[in-house]
């Protein structure tokens, strides 16, 4: 039986997809068998980031309605032939989701593959509560900024309370994974550091991806980061996050902590 | 906080946002609670008033007071008089 993670986050724009994309390539890199599922359904962009945009037929609504089959939705990445795209649909909107047929169709993934990334759409509505519904844990996905982390305090306590495992008493883990952080202006004072962040949301890090031109790169070239530009800075923290979403430990070395002599005997006063 | 070299760059904005964000999640999380407390409370309170009076659902309003020792929980149910009522409709420009 396969685990099924919701990269989540409540703001837009802090690097859900990108992070979806990211891990499920880097898992599937390790020759386990991995889906995306899109479901922000009406703005559906996973597809355009995987590089798989020419190829959608069918999408999850059409599973989850029963107008096609899960085998004729699935799209096998050109790259990683364990990787697999289940595009959200592009004219329908977030009502077409029920919450019966998102269930049914999580099974029958579960039960396919090996892990099951779901990348929620924005906000707290609908579409974003299902991609969490049936979820085994959590990748809470945050800019070091104000409105990001509130958001993701908000996501925080709809994951403790809205989704099955909170019901029914089970614990959900959450992992939380700092993006876009940019250790320089951290350093300054001008961003809020790692541990502030840690301190407020109180979930455990999963890894730190710094800001990177990469990513822009990776998204105008239609690859997840992990797959086209490997030895990247942000790829390299992502293929780490992906070995301690699996259950390995590995350290975690926050971006920018060689520090020089005058640093660690001056630098300390600053943070 | 501020260097002898303070004048030469802005002020670190940083541990404005954190201070910012740990007083605004204190409050958010309370009232998240909160509101979900006051939605049970006054769904039960009006499920019995209403057993033996008819209620307006929009004329029902509870609030809590969270002080420090303790908590008051206020319930305010208009109930209706009928006959009151009958002249007020009657009497209402349609």
């Amino acid at each position: 039986m396969g685990k099924v993670i919701v990269v989540t986050s409540g703001k837009g724009g802090v690097g859900k997809t990108t992070s979806t994309a990211a891990l499920g390539a880097a898992l599937a890199r390790s020759g386990q068998n991995v889906v995306v599922v899109d479901f922000d359904v009406g703005l559906r962009n996973l597809d355009l980031v995987m590089g798989a945009e020419r190829r959608v037929v069918f999408d999850l609504i059409n599973v989850v309605q029963g107008t096609a089959r899960l085998p004729q939705a699935l799209i096998r990445d050109k790259r990683l032939e364990t990787l697999y795209l289940l595009p959200a649909s592009q004219t329908r909107d977030k009502d077409a989701l029920t919450e019966d047929g998102v269930e049914r169709v999580i099974a029958e993934l579960r039960m396919r593959f090996d892990w099951v990334l779901c990348d929620s759409p924005a906000g707290i509505e609908r579409g974003a509560t299902l991609a969490m519904r049936f979820a085994d844990e959590a990748v809470v996905v945050t800019n070091p900024e104000v409105s990001s982390v509130r958001d993701s305090d908000r996501i925080i306590g709809l994951l403790d309370s809205k989704t099955i495992r909170a019901e029914s008493g089970e614990r959900l883990e959450k992992h939380l994974l700092i993006s876009r952080f940019d250790p320089a202006r951290a350093a300054r004072g001008e961003m809020l550091n790692i541990e502030d962040v840690l301190e407020i949301l109180s979930i455990p890090l999963l890894g730190i991806i710094p800001e990177s031109e990469e990513v822009l790169r990776a998204s105008n070239l239609g690859a997840p980061i992990t797959i086209c530009g490997r030895e990247s800075a942000p790829s390299l923290a992502y293929f780490e996050a992906a070995r301690r979403l699996a259950g390995e430990t590995i350290e975690i070395v926050y971006p920018g902590q060689k520090r020089g002599l005058f640093a660690k005997l001056f630098g300390r006063r600053a943070a | 906080m501020k260097s002898i070299f303070g004048f030469l760059r802005p002020v670190s904005s940083a541990p404005v946002a954190r201070e910012r964000l740990q007083i605004l999640l204190e409050y958010e999380r309370r009232m998240v609670s909160q509101s979900a407390l006051i939605t049970v409370l006054r769904d039960e309170i009006l499920g019995v008033v209403s057993r033996h009076v008819t209620v307006d659902p929009e004329c029902v309003h509870v609030s809590v007071d969270r002080g420090d020792g303790f908590s008051t929980l206020a319930v305010d149910i208009q109930i209706p008089q009928p006959e009151r009522r009958e002249g007020v409709r009657r009497g209402a420009p349609r």
